[in-house]
């Protein structure tokens, strides 16, 4: 059971999280503007990396903020 | 009886009676059933699982892999190990042949769990977890101190001494320091098994079995969930016997076991021992056994070592002629038999490494040991003592207290195995996993020595390999010409000793096993006889038979009830958001479908949400309370994602929005009166309300109180009738449930369960988000494009409706399917196929699925809703449902079958 520190709460067990995936993936300016490629690309297309990974979590079942964490993938290890 | 007089630890001044394979013996407390067996000479406990050879004992404590006997009193439990059970007076046990027989009746001892937090943990009271304990505690660490035996001082024996004492002395004094400490808690009879991420490592206690009377007060086990910030493993060491010829049979046991025996419970296993080593450690156990009376011939190969009476060889066979199958003498390889009644074998020490493997601890493979060992640091883990390599007991104390150990000369010859018949050479035990059997996975191309364990199913059994996972690895690299490390090292995974499910699960079984949620009315619908289902965690009343009454005959009085007479609903347990701040009707505006800030206080709207894709997640009403605070009703199973979601927009996209979002469900008892005269119930209800259709037109709400209650009265309807909701705070549910029954008594008021609600609605055809939707479905698919907003420059979800493959007409849709035969219901889940009397070869071409199917009061018939592939352009048609081997012909409708003009919603013409 691996810890995950909460901006607000500290160090947490994971069950007490909602994973989110990837971070930085903003919702379009303008999503009408977009071609059916690049909304499609916005909604189902996520980069899937062996390592660092900027992600974002919810502390669910405790603050409910959401925040943005990296972690690599590989290890599990959270960056503090 | 071979216990000598003058040794060990055991109160020999009261007697406990036992009995195993149908004879009584007797022992002594602080016995555990193998000492106390090996007392009274017995010496085969069981036959081996595959090749029915007697076998024996095989070491003193949780590695020996042979000695598994069945436990009948005081509870019958499969599969123990003799040398970990506790004797206690009237334990009755019997030996195994390699499988247990779990209890036929229910367990009725208590599992519990703790959970406890430390700067420290160590594991194993040995000299160096003992030291590694003190120090901590002395630097004001919290510290917990866990070990598997009833007592601590690990492999100590009585012998040794530490700081110029009597090791056991010492043992004693440390205990004692660290009992006086209020930040220290040991736990003995502890195991811990399992370690994992951050300093987290599972234990557990077995804290009555050695009790002759149990408190009814204690649990039986429990699991300790402790959250370490520092991990210390001292976990010692376990002895790996030479692999020689019929070495299975009782009476052959690893040197160290016999001495433990010996020093700890006063048994000596054997008046005629023979000792073969290639270790010194066996040495002293030759020793201390002759001291002990026996007469002892010690064999090791290794020149000089032992002094002159060692004789210079190896064992390279055993034989018996007892009856029992135990060993009578052995063979040397200079041809010398020697007539014996025991065995002892050591091959030198594994260090017992596991709880630094779970957290993927890199273990390197010593050559000069012959074992595996802790190689790379890991932060926040320890391994110190005889489970890092550490086997001298001054190098275990410096460890122990965190300095690093003189280094001491290795003596210990590495052999896996004499010359013998490889197919009687056994290297587990208890699988009769033997060197042929590694040459013939060798033989069939295996490289890995993990592929040879599973080929061979060496080290997969209740002991996990502890004595014979290092000797297969050695033996798999001698047949194929390679070093060990080259095979790759094993990875111990958890659990490290077995746990019974019964302590994993503690608490956790029978109504306790999942949280039940019960609205404010559980009592009221437990008395009315309701049948229950559940709805995520839920229990909601699915309706209430009468005498003679199966769910069909009920649920077609209850909808009838609804649609000619009132009904009422307990639909509490719809999920209810608070949005409050002066930017809500923006926030919903973005994640409705539809335009929610245009909403009036005092009224109510429908909504639908979708996700980024467009597809449908959730809908439910919507309240305006004031400008500034929306009440968002979601579906049951959507009120904790819902929540979640709007979070995530609020927080992640447009945190410049001033709203805050809170749950109410559980704050909220909702009632829907339904049906044509509950005009009559709720005027009777709050009769200062006007209740009019011009006064309170559908979808409007106020508050109210009634008798000093605050209510909220609001006209929603799910079924398509007259109908009000009532919601009042928990406290007085029941008490405004009842006010209702009462009022509504005049009128045969009829409560209904969730199975009502779900016929009433998908005759109106209303869907249910998850049951008639599945995550592909958009509005438009549910025929609802007139709750998509055609103004809004943009919501959750608009984007997708452009794109081609939901423009697509062979979307599946949701219609109406009216069975040509009136009284067949179709199966929910069933497929849509093509008109026809005969299905074509396969494959068929599916058109869709049933997503409901229920038996209709107002039509008199059966219906259903279902996906079908454009469908919306197939209303007329008739298509085929293959149920079983029939063929059903099925007529296509639009969704919503009965009363399609929706006449019914402000009261039937006539009444009032
Ligand atoms: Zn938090």
């Amino acid at each position: 059971m691996q810890l995950i520190r909460c901006p607000w709460c500290g160090p947490r067990e994971e069950v007490e999280f909602h994973y989110g995936g990837q971070a930085g993936v903003a919702y379009p300016a303008d999503p009408a503007a977009l071609s059916d490629e690049d909304w499609a690309r916005y909604v189902f297309v996520r980069d899937n990396p062996k390592g660092r990974f900027e992600e974002r979590w919810s502390h669910a079942a405790g603050c409910r903020r959401w925040f943005t964490a990296v972690r690599d993938t590989a290890t599990y290890r959270f960056e503090r | 009886m071979s216990r000598v007089d003058g040794y060990g630890r055991i109160d020999r001044t009261r007697t406990l009676t036992f009995t195993f394979d149908g004879a009584q013996y007797t022992g002594h407390p602080g016995d555990t059933l193998a000492s106390a067996l090996l007392a009274n000479g017995v010496r085969r406990i069981g036959t081996s699982v595959k090749l029915d050879r007697p076998r024996g004992i095989t070491a003193a404590w949780g590695e020996d892999p042979t000695g598994l006997v069945q436990i009948e009193e005081p509870f019958p439990e499969p599969m123990l190990l003799a040398t970990t059970v506790d004797l206690v007076d009237g334990l009755v046990a019997r030996g195994l042949g390699g499988r247990g027989r779990l209890a036929e009746v229910p367990d009725t001892a208590r599992y519990d769990r703790r959970h406890t937090h430390c700067e420290t943990l160590v594991v194993g009271a040995g000299p160096a977890g003992l030291l590694a304990a003190r120090t901590a505690a002395r630097r004001g660490d919290r510290v917990v101190l866990v070990d598997d035996r009833p007592a601590a001082g690990g492999a100590l024996l009585g012998t040794e001494r530490i700081c110029g004492r009597d090791a056991l002395d010492f043992v004693a004094d440390t205990i004692a320091e660290l009992r006086a400490d209020p930040d220290v808690r040991i736990l003995p009879r502890t195991t811990a098994f399992g370690h994992y991420d951050d300093g987290f490592v599972l234990a557990l206690e077995r804290r009555t079995d050695h009790l002759a009377e149990p408190p009814r007060n204690v649990s039986r086990q429990r699991v300790w969930r402790i959250r370490a910030g520092h991990v210390v493993v001292a976990t010692g060491a376990h002895e790996r016997p030479v692999v020689v010829e019929d070495n299975d049979r009782p009476g052959i046991m690893l040197a160290a076991s016999a001495r433990d025996l010996l020093h700890r419970y006063g048994v000596r296993v054997g008046r005629e021992i023979v000792v073969f080593t290639t270790d010194d450690a066996a040495h002293g156990a030759a020793a201390d056994l002759e001291a002990a009376g026996a007469r002892v011939t010690v064999v090791d190969p290794r020149p000089g070592a032992g002094g002159s009476a060692t004789r210079q060889a190896q064992v390279v066979g055993t034989r018996s002629d007892a009856e029992d199958g135990a060993v009578t003498a052995v063979t040397l390889d200079d041809g010398t038999v020697l007539p014996c009644d025991t065995l002892l074998l050591s091959g030198g020490w594994n260090p017992t490494a596991h709880l630094f493997s779970h957290v993927r601890g890199a273990l390197r493979y010593d050559a000069e040991l012959g074992a595996f060992r802790p190689g790379e640091p890991l932060d926040g883990v320890t391994v110190v003592g005889a489970a890092n390599g550490t086997f001298d007991l001054a190098g275990c104390l410096a460890e122990g207290r965190g300095e690093t150990p003189e280094p001491v000369a290795r003596t210990t010859r590495v052999v896996w195995r004499t010359e013998g018949d490889p197919a009687r050479q056994f290297v587990d035990l208890q699988r009769d996993s033997t060197v042929a059997d590694i040459a013939r996975a060798v033989g069939a191309g295996m490289r890995s020595v993990e592929h040879v364990k599973r080929y061979t199913t060496i080290g997969t059994a209740h002991d996990q390999g502890r004595t014979s996972g290092v000797i297969a690895s050695g033996i798999t690299a001698e047949l194929l010409g390679v070093p060990v490390e080259s095979l790759g090292t094993t990875t111990f995974r958890p659990p490290y000793t077995p746990v019974a499910f019964a302590a994993l699960a503690g608490r956790e079984r029978g109504r306790l096993y999942d949280p039940e949620r019960t609205t404010a009315l559980h009592a009221w619908h437990v008395e009315a006889g309701a049948v229950f289902e559940d709805v995520g965690q839920w229990k909601r009343a699915r309706y209430y038979p009468r005498p003679g009454e199966d769910m069909e005959a009920a649920v077609l009085r209850e909808c009838a009830a609804a649609r000619t007479g009132v009904g009422i609903l307990d639909g509490s347990t719809l999920g209810k958001i608070d949005v409050q701040g002066p930017d809500a009707g923006v926030l919903l505006d973005r994640i409705y479908t539809n335009l929610m800030s245009s909403l009036k206080p005092g009224r109510v709207r429908y909504g639908v949400m979708c996700g980024v894709d467009g597809m449908v997640i959730d809908d439910g009403t919507v309240l305006r309370l004031d400008e500034d605070r929306f009440l968002v009703y979601t579906t049951t199973g959507g009120a904790a994602p819902i929540l979640d979601h709007l979070e995530e927009w609020l927080q992640t996209e447009w945190p410049e929005l001033r709203v805050s979002l809170t749950s109410v469900t559980e704050q909220w008892a909702t009632f829907p009166v339904v049906g044509p005269r509950s005009r009559d119930v709720i005027g009777a209800f709050a009769p200062h309300v006007d209740v009019s259709n011009a006064a309170f037109p559908f979808m409007s709400w106020l508050d109210t109180e009634v008798d000093g209650v605050p209510v909220r009265l609001a006209r929603i309807s799910f079924s398509g009738e007259l109908a009000w909701e009532v919601s009042v705070d928990g406290w007085h549910a029941a008490a405004v449930w009842q006010r209702l029954l009462d009022l509504g008594a005049p009128y045969a008021i009829t409560p209904y369960g969730t199975e009502t609600m779900h016929v009433l609605r998908a005759e109106k055809g209303y869907p249910i988000i998850g049951q008639d939707t599945d995550g592909t479905v958009t509005p438009q698919d549910l025929g609802m494009d007139w709750v998509v907003s055609k103004k809004k420059p943009d919501f959750v979800g608009r984007r997708s409706f452009a794109r081609p493959a939901n423009l697509d007409p062979l979307r599946k849709q949701l219609v109406g399917l009216l069975p040509v035969d009136p009284d067949l219901r179709l199966p929910e889940g069933s497929q849509i196929v093509e008109l026809t009397d005969a299905l074509p070869p396969p494959p068929v071409p599916m058109l869709g699925h049933v997503t409901s199917s229920y038996r209709s009061a107002a039509l008199g018939r059966t219906f259903a809703l279902a996906l079908v592939k454009g469908g919306h352009a197939r209303i007329g048609e008739r298509l085929t449902v293959p149920v079983g081997e029939a063929l059903v012909p099925v007529e296509v409708t639009g969704s919503v079958v009965f009363d399609p003009e929706g006449t019914r919603r402000d009261g039937e013409p006539g009444v009032h």
